[in-house]
């Protein structure tokens, strides 16, 4: 017992240096280095995985992720809350009439809401907009439906409340570029299975594709 | 024409319907009427015996009604739901026989051919009605006789019944008013003396017909039985409901949900025959203490098929509380709607199916109507450039497109310090300082005056789009009108 668990201890050290916290101590270098990782080994997210995204660009982060589905987007939002989803601005993503709203009245309701749609399979998308920290259990459950469901779920969540259950975590801010609106920092804070990176994207409206920027530096 | 079996017809006329029905919700003693907007007048309706004694009459305007008689007390006429009733009424009277057909807008008509000694003959079988007419709070008046015409007759103008083989005996002293015919005719009639239908019998034909047209004389052959005259007896509505009573009670989860399986299969076949698909559906379980817990289950669109129901009763079901058992179930399908047989083919679209299952599912626990969509609306208010609709209603019409940039999210206006009609170099948002560095617009808004909006109570806006040092991207606005800053949106 004591040898397996030392086993893991060891493992999870090794994971530890060899990307977190390499993140946190190497500097310039490294960032660059993560710079040029490709994207598109963690972009469009992992199927059949919740992730979450965090920060104050996380809303053209679900638009672009809802981009990517081919049917239905399911949207889930607490009734409550005053921030309305502008469809008109939306289009500029995705055709709006793909978007189906759940107006919920807590958040225990919409987990449940978004446990049962992410088990169903007929939709590929399935976006929640969350206001407390999610607990293990629930995590789970959304991970265990997102698997059986074949299903990508995404959490918006408020800055430092993710959970440990998330497939990926991605911080999200807009960078200010004179020429193009759409520039965007996308970092990767947190990854199950693989490394974490930052990029800068940009949403090219008119094709409605994402493109790769080089790091603006001003 | 029966081969020998006498016809026997009744007519039940309830002259006072629509007063005796409200006064049965709420009884009221003194003089009552039931007015209805005519002409820019309120006017009588029906009313009761009492306010006939006062000397009010029907189509007599309300206030004159009212100067007449100050104690008068009145409710507005329902004259819908007054039909309705006359429909409740009709499926009663079927205790009686089985064909009875409606008489106009007040009365009901009945070929008791057969069906009278039953209860004991024509006469206990009148008084049987009207026993229970008057216990039931209606005033009727019932005539019996061979033929419709004269048990219409009767029934307005004499009340009682007439032998077999005597209707012109019985009808010959009553007016000839009571033989159903026109208004004009009745007056030329009188004028001539004729007032009596036994005068009206015992002078020639061909003259009256000549004069009057056929009409007259197929009226009085109809009520004296020489011509024919069918009663149409109308269909019962079809009824979506089905029950199981149980020897024993039950309580267990599995067990309820067989017997609702068994019950929706056999609803689902009565909706099969008839092309139809429910659209709510109620489950009520009757428990052994007289209680009943009802599970109601909403569709986003009709369904009939059983496989796909019974999943959706699931979670109700399991909400029940059972108590010490239940021993009667009832399935009733209350919103009912035509769903034709439709082709299957390989490329039909059960996934569309499955998503409407899933939006049912989901309207199970949140409510349908909080499942929306969006449908582009022609405004160039920002937050009324689109409708969220149910999404069970509506089908995904219509293109967006956004003439100019738009938000991803709008809020409702957050004021931020400044009253210079550019936008400020710095401002504090949401307690964030922020610093412009590049703004795009104005882009002036103005309200719609012909919808009263207090949002847009300040006037007109001049919409900015103002990307910040520290990268936020926000749209703002200044009232010229009335001058500050907002803040309304974010790009993201």
């Amino acid at each position: 017992m004591s040898t397996f668990l030392g086993q893991r201890v060891g493992l999870r050290l090794r994971r530890l240096m060899t990307h977190g916290w390499g993140f946190e101590t190497l500097s310039y270098q490294c960032n660059l280095n993560r710079m040029t990782s490709d994207l598109s080994t963690y972009f469009p997210l992992r199927k059949a995985r919740v992730h979450e995204v965090c920060g104050s660009g996380s809303l053209s982060f679900s638009a672009i992720v809802a981009a990517q589905a081919c049917d239905c987007v399911f949207w889930i939002r607490e009734a409550w809350r005053p921030e309305i989803l502008n469809p008109v601005g939306l289009s500029d993503f995705f055709d709006p009439s793909k978007l189906l709203i759940a107006q919920v009245k807590d958040q225990t309701e919409g987990l449940a809401v978004m446990e049962e749609a992410l088990r169903d399979g007929n939709l590929s998308h399935v976006v929640m907009e969350l206001g407390e920290p999610l607990g293990l259990t629930e995590g789970r459950r959304l991970q265990l439906a997102a698997k059986a469901g074949k299903t990508i779920g995404l959490c918006r969540i408020p800055e430092g409340m993710g959970s440990n259950v998330a497939e990926t975590r991605w911080h999200c801010t807009p960078i200010l570029d004179r020429d193009d609106s759409t520039l965007q920092r996308w970092e990767l804070i947190k990854n199950k299975s693989g490394t974490l990176g930052a990029w800068h994207v940009r949403w090219n409206t008119a094709s409605r594709s994402l493109h790769m920027a080089s790091p603006v530096t001003e | 024409m029966f081969d020998g079996i006498q016809r026997r017809v009744a007519s039940i006329w309830l002259p006072r319907l629509p007063s005796d029905r409200a006064l049965r919700m709420r009884p009221i003693d003194g003089p009552f009427v039931l007015t209805v907007k005519q002409k820019n007048a309120n006017r009588i309706y029906c009313l009761n015996a009492e306010a006939e004694r006062q000397g009010l009459n029907r189509g007599m305007p309300y206030s004159d009604a009212r100067a007449f008689c100050p104690d008068l007390q009145s409710r507005p006429a329902e004259p819908i739901g007054d039909e309705r009733f006359l429909q409740v009424l009709r499926r009663w009277a079927t205790r009686y026989c089985p064909w009875v057909g409606l008489e106009g807008a007040d009365g009901l008509v009945l070929d008791i051919t057969g069906a009278a000694h039953l209860f004991g003959g024509d006469g206990m079988m009148l008084s049987d009605m009207r026993l229970r007419l008057s216990k039931a709070g209606f005033s009727a008046q019932i005539g019996l006789a061979d033929t419709r015409g004269a048990a219409w007759g009767l029934a307005h103008y004499g009340e009682g019944l007439a032998e077999p083989g005597e209707a012109l005996q019985a009808l010959g002293p009553l007016p000839i008013t009571a033989l159903r015919l026109e208004e004009k005719t009745v007056i030329a009639l009188q004028r001539l003396g004729l007032r009596t239908i036994s005068e009206l019998e015992g002078t020639s034909r061909a003259p009256l017909t000549r004069r009057f047209g056929p009409e007259l004389m197929m009226r009085l052959d109809q009520a004296i039985g020489r011509q024919p005259e069918q009663i149409t007896p109308l269909a019962d509505p079809p009824h979506y409901g089905v029950r199981l009573t149980l020897p024993d009670p039950i309580g267990l989860y599995d067990d309820v949900m067989a017997g609702t399986s068994r019950l929706l299969n056999s609803l689902c076949a009565k909706l099969n025959a008839r092309e139809a698909g429910a659209r709510i559906l109620r489950l009520t379980l009757r428990r052994v203490d007289q209680e009943a817990q009802i599970v109601e289950l909403r569709l986003a669109r009709p369904l009939r098929d059983p496989q796909r129901i019974l999943p959706l009763f699931e979670r109700g079901v399991a909400d029940v509380d059972a108590g010490f058992g239940i021993d009667q179930m009832r399935l009733e399908a209350t919103q009912v709607f035509p769903l034709p047989a439709r082709q299957i083919s390989t490329v039909s679209s059960s996934r569309k199916d499955q998503l409407e299952d899933l939006i049912s599912r989901i309207g199970t626990r949140i409510g349908l109507e909080n499942i929306e969509r969006v449908l582009p609306a022609d405004s160039h208010i920002p937050e009324r450039s689109f409708i969220a609709t149910p999404a069970v209603n509506s089908e995904p019409v219509g293109s967006w497109r956004a003439l100019r940039p738009r938000p991803l999210c709008l809020f409702p206006p957050e004021p931020i310090a400044g009253t210079e009609p550019n936008p400020p170099r710095q401002f504090r948002w949401r307690r964030m300082p922020l610093s412009t560095a590049q703004a795009t617009g104005p882009e002036r808004i103005t309200p719609e005056w012909w919808l009263v909006n207090d949002n847009w109570r300040s006037g007109v806006r001049d919409y900015w789009r103002v990307e910040t040092q520290q990268g936020r991207r926000l749209w703002l606005y200044y009232t010229p009108q009335n001058p500050g800053w907002f803040v309304q949106g974010e790009f993201a």
